[in-house]
Order: C-alpha cells, then sequence, then structure tokens
C-alpha cells in the first residue's frame, strides 16, 4: 500500500495545541501521533538516536490507549530526562500497545514549549475512508 | 443591543449574565462579563463547558464563569463552582492538569531608579531560576524528603532554610494544604515531579521584577504594604509534572470506577465523601504542596541573586494565591453557613474582611487578589470582598486569558518584534526559547484592564494597585 502523504497536521485551538494524525492502519495513526506530540516538544530539533526505550501500555478502549500511550512521551521527559526521536516498531494487541523508542538524554537540548498534559478533550480515534484517524488536544 | 449566539442568555444587571436551567442543568450558568468580553468568551466552547459543569451532580446556586473565561478541559478556565459536600462530586476537571498553578508577589525596598543595570539584572535572574522543559531542579531529593514536601509544602522549604515564616504567613493556606497524604500520590506521579522541584517551567510560567505605577486604594494599598513606586517581583508557577501526572492519574481511575459523563469525557467524577474522591483531594493537596514548595524555593534563589546587587535588599512575601484548587469552604447557603467545595479553575479566591482564612494583618480590609496580565502588560492587586462571598464563591478573575491561538501566534507573530516592542516600552525580556515569546505575545491575550475594571465593577475584587513590568523571565 502507498504511503500517506501527510502524516498529521496541526488544527487552530484557542488555548492549547490540537492535531490529527492519520495512519493507512491503527498502529500508523498512533505512531503518527505520537511523531505529532514530539514536534511540539522539540520545535523540530533533530533529536540524535542514542539510546532505547520499550514502552508498554494498556488502555480500556482505543482512545484511552492512546491517551497512556503519549502520556509515556511525557513521563519520559520529565522522569527520566529522556526525549525521543524515533519509532522503530509499534504493535498493538488485545488493547496493549508495544513500541520501541529512540532518542537521547533531554537536559541536551533546549525544549520550551511545556505540553502539561495528553487531554481526553475531543479526542477520537476512528476508522474513515480507508484511513485512520486520531485527534489530540494537549494541554501547553 | 448586541445579540448573543447564546439564545436563551440574559443580562440580569451591569457585567452579569445567566444562562438559564435547560437539558440536565441542576443550576443556571452565570457569566462575569462585559459586552466586549463577552464576545471573545463566545468565541469558543466556554459557555457549553459552564452549562456541562452545570449538569454535575450537588453543583449549588450556579455554575459560574469570571471574567476572564476561556476554553479548558472539563471547566472552561475561569471556571468556579461549589458542590454539597454529602450529595456533591469532585472532578480533576475542576481543577485543572497544573494544580495549585499559582501567583506569589514579592515587595522590596527598591526604586525604580535602583535597577541601573537592568539586562545584566534580568540575564543573572534568568541563569538563577531553573525554566524550561523537562527536570532542571537544583534539588536533589530522596523518597522520604519528597514526602515531606508533598505533606508540608512551602513550610518544608522554610524549614530547610529556604526563606523564612513571614513568607508562608502571607501564602494561602499558610503554604501547606491540609489533609496531604503521599501515599496517594502515584510513582509515575513522583518520578516525573522528582526532579523538578524549584523550576519556573516553561509555557505561560513566567518571573516578573516590576513597579507599582498606580495606586486606586490608598487604605488598602497601604494596609498590604504597597506604594507608588516601589519594585516588586512577581513569580507564577505551578507544581509541574507531578501535579499534571495526579490529574492524569486520577482521571484514568475515577474513569474505571465511575464511567463518564457523556457530555465530557474531562468531566469525570468521583463523589466527594468516596473513597476515590477523598484520595484524589488528599493527592492534589500533595501537588499543590509541591507547587507551594516550589515557589518558596524560587523566592529563596531570587533572594540571594539579587542580595548580589544590592546588599541591603529586603523582599517581603505579599502574598500568594492559588489559580487552580479545590477547597472545603464555609459559604451561605439558602442563607444558612454551609461547608462546600469550592473548585476554582483558573480563578482565584477573593475573601472580603473578616474571614479567618486571611492572614491576621490583612483580615480588616479582605485577603490580596493578584491577577498577573499576559507578558509585557500591567498586572493587578485587587482585594477581596463581601460581594464576591455572596454572588461567586469568594472567587474573582485570574489573569488575562487568551483569544489567539498559540498556532495563530507561531505563524503570526515574529519573536523577535515581540522583543523589540516591549523594549520600546521599557520592557526587557529573557526566555528559554524565541517560539515561547511569540506564543505568549501581549496581542494573544484578552485586555487584562477590561478584565480587572469588570471584576472592579460587579464588586467581586476591588482595585487596589497597578504593577507595571520592567524585567521579564519566562520559561
Amino acid at each position: 500500500m502507498n504511503k500517506l502523504k501527510i502524516k498529521y497536521k496541526f488544527l487552530e485551538h484557542m488555548a492549547d495545541v490540537k492535531f490529527q494524525a492519520f495512519g493507512k492502519n491503527k498502529e500508523e495513526a498512533f505512531l503518527n501521533s505520537a511523531l505529532a506530540l514530539m514536534e511540539v516538544v522539540t520545535e523540530k530539533v533533530k533529536i540524535q538516536d542514542i539510546s532505547k526505550r520499550k514502552i508498554r501500555v494498556g488502555g480500556e478502549d482505543d482512545v484511552s490507549l492512546l491517551y497512556a500511550f503519549l502520556e509515556e512521551f511525557l513521563y519520559l521527559l520529565d522522569a527520566e530526562d529522556f526525549v525521543v526521536g524515533k519509532i522503530e516498531s509499534l504493535e498493538i494487541k488485545d488493547g496493549t500497545l508495544s513500541a520501541m523508542v529512540l532518542g537521547d538524554t533531554a537536559s541536551k537540548y533546549k525544549f520550551s514549549n511545556d505540553v502539561k498534559a495528553i487531554t481526553y478533550n475531543e479526542m477520537f480515534v476512528r476508522e474513515e475512508n480507508e484511513k485512520w484517524v486520531a485527534q489530540v488536544v494537549l494541554d501547553v | 443591543m448586541i445579540v448573543f449566539l447564546e439564545e436563551f442568555m440574559k443580562k440580569i444587571s451591569e457585567n452579569v449574565y445567566e444562562i438559564p436551567m435547560e437539558n440536565g442543568m441542576n443550576v443556571p450558568a452565570r457569566i462575569f462579563a462585559s459586552e466586549k468580553l463577552m464576545k471573545n468568551i463566545e468565541d469558543d466552547k466556554t459557555l457549553q463547558q459552564i452549562k456541562n459543569v452545570a449538569m454535575l451532580p450537588g453543583i449549588l446556586k450556579a455554575s459560574l464563569a469570571m471574567p476572564d473565561a476561556h476554553q479548558g478541559y472539563g471547566f472552561p478556565i475561569g471556571g468556579v463552582a461549589g458542590f454539597d459536600v454529602d450529595k456533591g462530586v469532585i472532578s480533576p476537571g475542576g481543577v485543572g492538569y497544573d494544580i495549585n498553578c499559582s501567583v506569589r508577589l514579592l515587595k522590596t525596598n527598591l526604586k525604580e531608579k535602583d535597577l541601573k543595570n537592568k539586562d545584566e539584572i534580568l540575564h543573572s535572574v534568568f541563569r538563577a531560576v531553573p525554566s524550561g522543559v523537562g527536570q532542571g531542579g537544583k534539588l536533589k531529593l530522596s523518597k522520604d524528603e519528597l514526602d515531606e514536601v508533598l505533606r508540608e509544602g512551602a513550610q518544608w522549604a522554610v524549614k530547610k532554610g529556604y526563606g523564612f515564616k513571614e513568607d508562608y504567613e502571607h501564602t494561602e493556606d499558610n503554604g501547606k494544604l491540609p489533609n496531604a497524604n503521599p501515599k496517594d500520590v502515584s510513582q509515575r506521579a513522583r518520578g516525573r515531579g522528582m526532579g523538578q522541584l524549584g523550576s519556573l517551567g516553561a509555557g505561560n510560567h513566567f518571573l516578573e521584577i516590576g513597579i507599582v505605577d498606580e495606586v486606586f486604594d490608598e487604605k488598602v494599598a497601604k494596609v498590604f504594604g504597597l506604594e507608588k513606586g516601589m519594585i516588586t517581583i512577581m513569580i507564577h508557577c505551578g507544581s509541574r509534572g507531578l501535579g499534571h501526572q495526579v490529574a492524569s492519574d486520577y482521571i484514568k481511575e475515577m474513569e474505571i470506577k465511575y464511567g463518564y459523563p457523556k457530555f465530557d469525557r474531562e468531566l469525570v467524577n468521583a463523589p466527594i465523601k468516596s473513597e476515590l474522591g477523598k484520595k484524589y483531594l488528599s493527592a492534589m493537596a500533595c501537588a499543590a504542596n509541591f507547587g507551594f514548595a516550589n515557589k518558596q524555593l524560587i523566592t529563596h534563589w531570587v533572594r540571594e541573586n539579587l542580595k548580589h546587587y544590592f546588599p541591603k535588599i529586603k523582599m517581603d512575601v505579599v502574598y500568594d494565591v492559588c489559580h487552580n484548587i479545590a477547597k472545603f469552604e464555609k459559604h451561605k447557603i439558602e442563607g444558612k453557613e454551609k461547608e462546600i467545595l469550592v473548585m476554582r479553575k483558573g480563578a482565584t479566591r477573593s475573601f472580603g474582611p473578616g474571614r479567618k482564612e486571611i492572614p491576621s494583618d490583612y483580615r480588616k480590609v479582605g485577603q490580596p487578589v493578584l491577577i498577573p496580565g499576559s507578558m509585557g502588560t500591567s498586572s493587578y492587586v485587587l482585594v477581596g470582598t463581601k460581594k464576591a462571598e455572596e454572588i461567586s464563591f469568594g472567587s474573582t478573575a485570574h489573569g488575562a486569558g487568551r483569544i489567539s491561538s498559540r498556532a495563530f501566534a507561531s505563524k503570526n507573530i515574529n519573536a523577535e518584534d515581540v522583543k523589540k516592542k516591549l523594549k520600546s516600552k521599557g520592557i526587557l525580556v529573557e526566555a528559554g526559547s524565541l517560539k515561547g515569546l511569540s506564543q505568549e505575545a501581549p496581542e494573544v491575550y484578552k485586555d487584562v484592564d477590561e478584565v480587572v475594571r469588570v471584576s472592579h465593577e460587579v464588586g467581586i475584587g476591588k482595585l487596589v494597585v497597578r504593577l507595571k513590568p520592567l524585567l521579564v523571565v519566562k520559561g
């Protein structure tokens, strides 16, 4: 199948950051959501692939799974001083998401966009016209 | 006459609008705004959100929006509601992700003429106070020490030598919310907060050195120790990743236990008296205490830093107010004084004279209400009123409130221009990044002058002094 042309796009939101991420399947839409989130944090600064982290999260439904997945990136940043630059693999099976991510020590870089939280506000994950769309609003 | 989009909304008095009860609302919704501010409020989902809040069980009197209200999660920013303790619920969406995002004002014995090397002072303060995304705190805490911070807030910091007793005595709740049990804060939240204590953060958080440039109420200003020409310092920050994670954790837990309201997933809630409700309130108190300790440390570092330039400097805390919090307070409900739970999400407590919660030296006049403007615009000190206790659960606005999105700002506002424009007004800014600067440019915020004017006219917070910024450190 052809690769999607647009991985994600940012939408107007009064107070915060809103984006939609796309994929030919759910996994790809999740992966692109994470890329959108990381673009907000890193402001497009290139992150070196120095070390790896494994992410494993569960959720009650697609939306809470996406929430839990994206929250992991904020946790890595605050608690482990680790910023993700690349997602090597991502798999969703029986409501559990496993991913391998590559990145670097966050404090080597200077970021100023503080994403406070992932929110459920206007969040959805759905299949429309044979592609998957995930919409997220970040509290920044 | 202006026609509003909200069909049944009516003006009930000058600057006060009401949406009567409809579909599932337990109380009416009420908005304190001028026609000009109402036009901004109508632009986003604020009105829908206060109607949603009015649907929550046990809500009392009315679901309120302050003059600076704008769209948030669950509650709008600038949303206030009071809940019956027995029948009501607590919602993390009524407090917000940045628990105890708050503002502290310090007064000094300096005048503007003393600030000779403004560039140098700004740069030095910028370096003394960690800011930006991620870790950055200067302290390395053990697990037990973090527990103490969560239990004791600003009082922990003072005990460790970071400041004075008078600092927390001039802080809401003496800088320490009660019933804070660290056991209710998850490992993840602790992990996120551990390395962040004593850091400003980023986004809309800032530290500002300003000057009292207008006094509206001489008598009250004197009680607060403020006078024209005095240099002041304002610190605006919250509970960092720890508070954000507490909110996320309990949103999830409450959803699993109680499900979520169909009208808004972010208004997930638990009965106030349930186990989970109590646990959230305890975790929230811990996060609030982290926020109080955070500002106390920053206060200390700014003090130490400015001593290099001004060995005889005096910096006293005027007051420190919470902007995102839930508290048990006594209010008059149907003529009777009753303990209720008040949630203020992007709103300031505004108690009038006599309340025991107010520091004794201010009790005669009412509490100081601190309303920061946006970067580069004036900030205000107001005084709380009896009127606020009657009509707004003792609350008023908390700031300017956004009118343009961050995306719009990044695309359309040049950060260098922002810096230049501010410089031409005598305001110097140092920021973690230029992009952050354009997103917080003065033009993306509501007119704070209009916000405080409405608060003053409605009587929910009366003008005392205006502060003009001189040096701004942005996270």
